[in-house]
């Protein structure tokens, strides 16, 4: 029984906040294709991949890419890997020390970044990790594990205790029920996960900026604020850079947007 | 043989909560007990710890004189049947039946033949491919019972396993596990709330009430000779009248409550019998099969179950009888049975 | 696990073993944890007990002297003060942006989906990206905003106050959606019959959304208050891009100080100060917040 006026003062509303928030993108994707020299008009009278062929062919781009997406990926491993188990053992089983853990998880996703950069600094330096790509996981860690611990025993309490109890009483061990019967069923959850731990590792700015010096170990972001001209900066270089960047994250986004929702909001809603 | 034994189990919460006070229970080889109780009362806390789902706080649970509460559930030999089935969805019917046994090590070949045959008993035979989302209520209650029916287990343990299903398909499938149990001979221990389904399923009844063990007895005994005016008005439906006795014109001084089933409550219009009571109808709820009258009498009121052609107007006078020998009596103060005290 | 009395002898048993399997579960994320976030707070207190100028290889245990000199360091209570700014403007907005922006998803039909998709871009790209992007709009000579201000010359990053307003609202165009997701799934939680009942009760919209919404919004609106306000107090990632804290640290937050104490004056010593302060800082306020809304929140559930 929506009034008409309703409907259009809807229509409204969504067009202001779509121009909000994705305009800026779009700008920049126009910037992008904008010729060097027309920057002085309104708009350009042209469009020219030239930002494009420079970006991609004069700097080491693919060499950013591929260095945010190991970082990216060790990151999101190592804590599926690690954060799954336990997530499971959170949700499901009694041990002493349970909610500590899941406070203590939650604390330390609050610590600034900046407070743990000066021992990490020294302490990467003295194992010979600072230069180096590996050398960024663990920090990474620090906030890409309390959030796996959080998102995925949200999303093992959401299955049926009495699951993990049939497979008890089946014969499993609790390891076995996790393996056989749970596990299977957490899927989605862990799929979901490792898209937050992904794309914020890819994201991470202080610590890659921090620890890393080398200009071919550069992630992306870092990379990204370090693109300087001879004269100004090349803007419609930094713009098609970011674009070129940005669109697997856009992807990501538009494909999984469910999956982020619900990783988002898994525990949150819940307490 | 398949002998359970509870001696003096306890459950406690971290909370305070005490879930079990203090339960013993022997259940003999091929015994079918019913738990039931209202919700709370502590009877899933009990099958849990039968099951080896929770560990009592104290004492013992035995099963076959060995003593089992320190023992995981896969080294009890039981099996059970949830309130939800607990079927697992990512797995098939075959498979959902298959499974304990792929635990337990079986060889290949002794599975296929178990599933089969379990699956032919239960008729679920056509179902194998199938998921639990694929099947109605009525077969994924049979692919629950096969679960735990192939693993040919001592002891088998029911947590409300019909509470999900609609009325009729209730009734069916209660019958099916009676069959089953007659089938089987083999110890069952069924934790439901509604007292029909322990009346007529089980040999033997545990009614339980705020955590403590209120009788333990056949359903005959149970209802007859109720232990306390709790378990007098869990059974039966309509309830059971609880009245001080001089409602029905016995004078008494020694503090004691008197109860009276609706089906021994005689009622009717005109002259009244001898020692009948004057009382005035309240409220009239024909059944199709006959006709529950409540009325008022002094300050209290009581219901009788009439014939289904007997349909008073409310605030009609009419007169109920009472048969003497039909009475319970319970202690006014702690609701415990008292047996029939002869007239002052 | 041992807590429990057990009146029989008999100790351990598989259901003892099982449940110890849970510790084993658990372990490595345990040991990651303490060896990642643990050991480097504490660390970083002990460092900021030193001076230590790491290019210098220059090292000396000091006490407490570093904290005294931050007590009176000008530029320590600027920082803070930015900080302080940012983080009540920033979040502030973002509340204000994100409730109408979660009412317009939650009454979305068609298209649901996309429309969320699209909204979260910003939250799902680097905030060095999103710096720049804004810094291009805001762009003195080039920029589209000073064009549609027909051709002002506003210079939006160099201004003190501007550049900081400016980071704000780049911080809350990134995370506004975030926000409005949170408040989304608060929405969605509310039960259509409640809307229904204060309908036939004549309740009107705008009647319902004061006495009925808002209310039962609480403990989403306290969680978006909670994780926004400890993300902005550690802003850092925007404000590096856009100013660098510039111009004349006027723009400058307590990380971004920090940062530059650690790697450009290469002062280890009072650089770990004042992460431990920031630390601190973060600390108090979660822990403000958590006891005074976690009383609204119990209300409300």
């Amino acid at each position: 029984m929506r009034s008409r006026g309703r409907g259009l003062g809807y229509a409204v509303a969504v067009v202001a906040l779509l121009t909000f928030f994705l305009g800026p993108f779009v700008w920049q994707v126009l910037t992008s294709l904008w010729p060097d020299d027309q920057l002085g008009r309104a708009l350009p009278r042209s469009l020219t991949v030239g930002a494009y062929a420079s970006v991609l062919g004069g700097r080491p781009f693919v060499r950013w890419i591929a260095n945010s997406l190991a970082v990216a990926a060790a990151t999101t491993a190592l804590c599926l890997l690690i954060g799954t188990a336990a997530g499971f053992a959170l949700a499901k089983l009694e041990f002493r020390g349970r909610r500590l853990l899941l406070g203590a998880a939650l604390a330390i996703s609050m610590f600034p970044p900046i407070a743990t950069v000066s021992p990490l600094y020294l302490a990467l330096r003295a194992v010979g990790l600072r230069d180096q790509l590996a050398g960024l996981v663990p920090p990474y860690a620090t906030f890409a594990l309390p959030m796996t611990l959080w998102i995925l025993s949200s999303f093992f309490r959401q299955l049926p205790d009495e699951l993990y109890q049939a497979a008890r009483v089946d014969g499993c061990t609790p390891l076995l029920a996790f393996r056989k019967v749970l596990l299977p069923l957490a899927a989605p959850g862990l799929f979901t996960t490792a898209i937050l731990v992904f794309i914020f590792s890819w994201n991470e700015f202080l610590y890659a900026l921090t620890f890393l010096s080398s200009p071919e170990k550069r992630t992306v972001p870092v990379a990204l604020s370090l693109l300087a001209g001879e004269h100004k900066e090349p803007w419609p270089e930094i713009a098609a850079a970011s674009v070129v960047a940005t669109l697997p994250l856009v992807a990501l986004t538009i494909l999984f947007q469910r999956r982020i929702v619900s990783g988002l909001t898994a525990g949150a809603v819940k307490g | 043989m398949a002998r359970l034994s509870l001696e003096g189990v306890r459950k406690v919460y971290r909370s305070g909560v005490v879930a079990v006070h203090e339960v013993t229970l022997e259940v003999a080889d091929g015994e079918f007990v019913a738990i039931v109780g209202p919700s709370g009362c502590g009877k899933s806390t009990t099958l849990a710890l039968i099951a080896g789902l929770e560990q009592p706080t104290s004492g013992h649970i035995r099963i076959d004189g060995q003593p089992v509460e320190d023992r995981s559930p896969r080294e009890r030999d039981i099996a059970m049947v949830f309130q939800s089935y607990a079927l697992y969805p990512h797995m098939n019917v075959r498979r959902n039946l298959a499974f304990p046994l792929e635990v337990a090590g079986l060889a290949r070949e002794v599975i296929a033949e178990r599933v089969r045959e379990t699956a032919a008993l239960l008729g679920l035979e056509g179902l194998y491919e199938r998921r639990p989302r694929e099947l109605s209520g009525g077969q994924r209650q049979r692919v629950a019972l096969g679960r735990a029916l192939v693993r040919r287990p001592k002891v088998f343990l029911f947590d409300e396993p019909l509470s999900n299903l609609d009325a009729a398909l209730r009734t069916e499938m209660r019958g099916e596990i009676k069959k089953l149990h007659e089938r089987l001979a083999a110890t069952f221990i069924y934790v439901t709330h509604d007292q029909a389904e322990a009346m007529t399923l089980s040999d033997r009844v545990v009614v339980m009430h705020e955590g403590k063990v209120q009788q333990v007895a056949p359903p005959r005994e149970v209802y007859e000779a109720p232990a306390n005016r709790f378990v007098a008005g869990f059974f039966g439906t309509p309830r059971i009248n609880l009245v001080p006795p001089s409602t029905l014109g016995i004078e008494r001084a020694d503090g004691l409550e008197v109860g009276v089933r609706p089906e021994q409550v005689a009622i009717g219009r005109g002259g009244p019998p001898e020692s009948a009571l004057a009382a005035q109808v309240y409220l009239v709820e024909p059944t199709g099969a006959e006709t529950w009258v409540t009325v008022a009498l002094g300050q209290a009121r009581l219901t009788a179950r009439a014939p289904s052609d007997f349909v008073p107007r409310s605030g009609e006078a009419v007169w109920i009888q009472v048969d003497a020998r039909h009475l319970h009596w319970f202690d006014a103060g702690t609701g415990r049975r008292v047996s029939a005290p002869p007239s002052p | 696990m041992g807590t429990v009395s057990r009146g029989a002898p008999s100790r351990g048993g598989s259901l003892a073993a099982e449940r110890r399997q849970a510790y084993l579960l658990v372990a490595p994320a345990v040991a990651v944890l303490a060896a990642v976030a643990l050991y480097p707070i504490g660390a970083a207190l002990w460092l900021s007990l030193h001076r230590h100028i790491v290019v210098f290889h220059e090292r000396s245990f000091l006490g407490f002297a570093n904290y005294r000199f931050l007590l009176a360091d000008a530029r320590f209570w600027s920082a803070l003060g930015h900080t302080a700014y940012f983080t009540v403007v920033a979040v502030s907005a973002e509340l204000a942006l994100g409730l109408p922006l979660a009412l317009i998803l939650h009454e979305a039909r068609r298209g649901r989906g996309l429309l969320r998709a699209l909204v979260l871009i910003p939250w799902a790209i680097p905030t060095v990206v999103a710096a720049k992007l804004w810094a291009w709009l805001l762009n003195p000579s080039y920029g589209l905003i000073n064009r549609l201000l027909g051709g002002a010359d506003i210079n939006w990053l160099g201004h003190p106050v501007l550049a900081l307003h400016t980071a704000i609202v780049v911080d809350a165009w990134k995370t506004t959606p975030f926000v409005a997701i949170l408040l989304l799934a608060g929405l969605q939680g509310i039960p259509e019959d409640i809307y229904r009942a204060a309908r036939v009760d004549g309740a009107s919209s705008f009647r319902i959304f004061r006495s009925i919404t808002l209310p039962l919004l609480r403990p989403a609106l306290a969680l978006a208050l909670l994780f926004r306000t400890l993300d902005a107090l550690r802003v850092f990632d925007a404000i590096y891009v856009l100013t660098e804290g510039g111009p004349a640290n006027t723009t400058e937050t307590l990380s971004l100080y920090a940062y530059k104490t650690l790697m450009r004056a290469g002062d280890f010593g009072y650089g770990a100060t004042l992460s431990v302060v920031t630390f601190l800082c973060v600390a108090l306020a979660a822990a403000a917040l958590v006891r005074g809304l976690g009383r609204g929140w119990e209300e409300a559930r």
